[in-house]
């Protein structure tokens, strides 16, 4: 028998007046995994994560969290998960231990043993020494660890956690991650909601793209990179002037779009327009590297017969950023990298 | 207990310092499965809502201003005001007008329940209160609880005032912890109203200001502050009906060691009326979404 998945959407809707937040999202996130919900601001990601935490009821659609349906098994679903929401989900007016010792209580802890696993938390989290001030005076990096610890008083088996670095310096959100990351290790399945590429990229295993309440892609990391191509050859030349040049060469041997950088001697291009290869390749990742590097170095030779100097090159997989505008931008070419993953099986 | 200090809640944290004792290798050690305790009763969960309450106070004692200062003001201004013109004199007056006026001060701040709880309920502490698994009312149960110790400070208060000022209440201590607690458990069941009302309305502003307008003719329309006799008949017949003249009349009855059996059930009624309407309404916003 398989244990069902920690989340199984199937066309959540959540209307709003006029505005529909959240229209028709389907959702399967494994146990034990770190699912990404990329979007930009006012996407309807928080809206999701608030039905499937049971603070909002869906209008339309189903959704269970370890096979429990969340508005009928609300009382369940809460016994299995917690949530960190996108502003402090603490309270600001007392002290951290207070917080701490607060809501173990409210879990059922004893006064000793609620005091003395917020002592624990403070300690693992690096709030001892604030453990005693309200958390209103502490720094933003500090508020998101404590709004954290207070999710991990007992182990959820699935945490939420909506934007849990918007606002936070790149100290304090390497932290947070390190924190994910560690919750992970656990065993807890994380639904984490972000408008930063890097930070999906970073802990994520699936993304699921959300704009304007649908999901727009979904997939692993590698099939939405896939989505745009193989990559992305960056060169610096010597000489602004032969800029143009440069740019015509790389479109010819790449057959894709290039970008011009706003530094006078810098140009970017897309690889993989043209002969990207079956999605095998795409899946399995080192035939796409070996693709890339192969049109790069075609591109860089035809460079150096053309005459154009190049002092420094690079070749990156494409970012999440660039799939989301390729995904957001172009709505016309909307489809889901399901879709394209499968036309390309098709091909191979 | 917390050892914390009021002192120190205000001095400027060095978040440097604190920033540096964070260190991700002590985190999996504290991860390590708990399971989760089994689930505490309606009861207690409330309590801990309650000490939640009694902590923020801790915090922030500028808020028992309106505990003190205010129901002090309210017996100065009253008895010496109406004092003179309605009784001949003010220690006279203060014997039909203390326990009245005890009423009516409690009556009037039982509407901050509802401005504690519509600006709790737009932070994010109250999504993640609304996520565990615990006995619904109990985040409203303890709002409740926690402003009974502002009532009991407040009754301590105006009784203390009466006193020096010539309040020689017939039925003594006793009479007088009687009429108190009258008044509380009608409190307990009118603050429904008001935690109605902070999931209702939008902004504290307007959870003010539509107190007002409910308790500015409860609390004047009744007989706290003249017998209704003197009154037109149109307006006898409202205060006669007004819940703030029963409990008036009961508190007043009480401690003046005389049972008045049909202001009590009629307190008692009301006091169940009010929780069962209200707090059934509390708990249908609390759960609407």
């Amino acid at each position: 028998m398989t244990a069902p998945p920690a989340i199984q959407a199937e066309g959540l809707i959540k209307v709003f007046g006029s505005n529909r937040a959240v229209d028709g999202v389907d959702l399967t996130v494994g146990s034990g995994t770190v699912y990404g919900l990329l979007g930009p601001n006012g996407a309807g990601k928080t809206t999701v994560v608030k039905m499937l935490a049971t603070l909002l009821r869906p209008d339309g659609g189903e959704a269970q969290v370890f096979g429990r349906d969340v508005r009928r098994e609300a009382d369940h679903v809460r016994e299995l998960i917690s949530l960190t929401g996108q502003y402090a989900s603490v309270d600001e007016d007392l002290t951290g231990t207070e917080n701490l010792v607060l809501l173990g209580r409210l879990l059922g802890a004893g006064k000793r043993a609620a005091r003395n696993r917020s002592a624990q938390l403070l300690e693992a989290f690096g709030l001892t020494e604030a453990a005693d001030r309200q958390v209103k005076q502490y720094s933003g990096g500090m508020r998101r660890r404590i709004d954290i610890a207070a999710s991990i008083l007992s182990t959820p088996k699935l945490l939420f956690l909506d934007e849990p670095t918007t606002g936070l310096d790149p100290r304090s959100r390497n932290q947070v991650w390190e924190i994910v990351r560690a919750v992970v290790a656990q065993g807890t399945t994380v639904l984490l909601t972000t408008q930063y590429l890097d930070e999906a990229d970073q802990l994520a295993s699936r993304i699921a793209v959300i704009d304007h309440g649908t999901v727009i892609a979904e997939g692993t990391k590698g099939e939405l990179k896939a989505s745009v191509g193989l990559g992305t050859v960056h060169v610096r030349l010597r000489d602004a002037d032969r800029r143009a040049e440069a740019a015509e060469v790389l479109e010819r041997v790449l057959g894709s779009e290039v970008t011009l950088d706003a530094d006078p001697v810098a140009v970017t291009a897309r690889i993989g327009e043209r002969d990207t290869g079956g999605p095998g390749a795409v899946v399995e990742g080192t035939p796409v590297t070996e693709l890339a590097a192969e049109q790069a170095a075609l591109a860089l030779t035809e460079l150096a017969r053309a005459g154009i100097v190049v002092d420094t090159f690079s070749l990156g997989q494409p970012s999440l950023d660039e799939v989301f505008l390729a995904l957001t931008d172009h709505p016309a070419s909307d489809r889901s990298v399901d879709a394209e993953a499968t036309e390309q099986g098709a091909a191979a | 207990m917390t050892t914390t200090e009021r002192g120190t809640d205000t001095t400027a944290i060095s978040a440097e310092a604190l920033e540096r004792g964070f260190d991700s290798s002590r985190l999996s050690g504290v991860l390590s499965a708990t399971e989760r305790p089994p689930r505490p009763s309606g009861l207690s969960s409330s309590i801990t809502f309650g000490w939640r309450a009694v902590l923020k106070i801790k915090h922030v004692p500028e808020q028992l201003f309106d505990v003190t200062l205010f129901p002090i003001m309210m017996t100065l201004m009253f008895t010496y005001l109406f004092g003179g013109a309605l009784a001949g004199s003010t220690t006279e007056y203060l014997q039909y007008f203390l326990p009245g006026i005890l009423v009516a001060s409690i009556a009037m701040i039982t509407m901050y329940t509802g401005v504690a709880v519509n600006t709790d309920i737009a932070k994010g502490v109250f999504d993640r209160f609304r996520t565990l698994p615990m006995w619904r009312p109990a985040p409203m149960v303890g709002y409740l609880l926690g402003d009974l110790f502002r009532y009991v400070i407040a009754s301590v208060v105006i009784v203390v005032m009466g006193l020096i000022l010539g309040y020689r209440p017939a039925g003594g201590v006793v009479g007088v912890l009687a009429g108190v607690l009258v008044l509380l458990v009608f409190c307990f069941a009118f603050s429904w109203v008001w935690t109605m009302f902070g999931l209702l309305l939008r902004s504290e502003k307007s959870v003010m200001g539509v107190s007002m307008m409910v308790l500015m003719p409860l609390t004047f329309l009744s007989s706290v502050y003249v017998d209704p006799s003197t009154m037109p008949g149109w307006l006898q017949a409202f205060v006669k009906v007004n819940p703030v003249t029963h409990v008036a009349d009961a508190v007043r009855a009480t401690m003046s060691g005389v049972w008045d059996g049909s202001a009590l059930l009629w307190v008692a009624v009301w006091t169940v009326a009010l929780t069962v309407v209200f707090g059934t309404w509390t708990m249908r916003l609390y759960n609407r979404t």
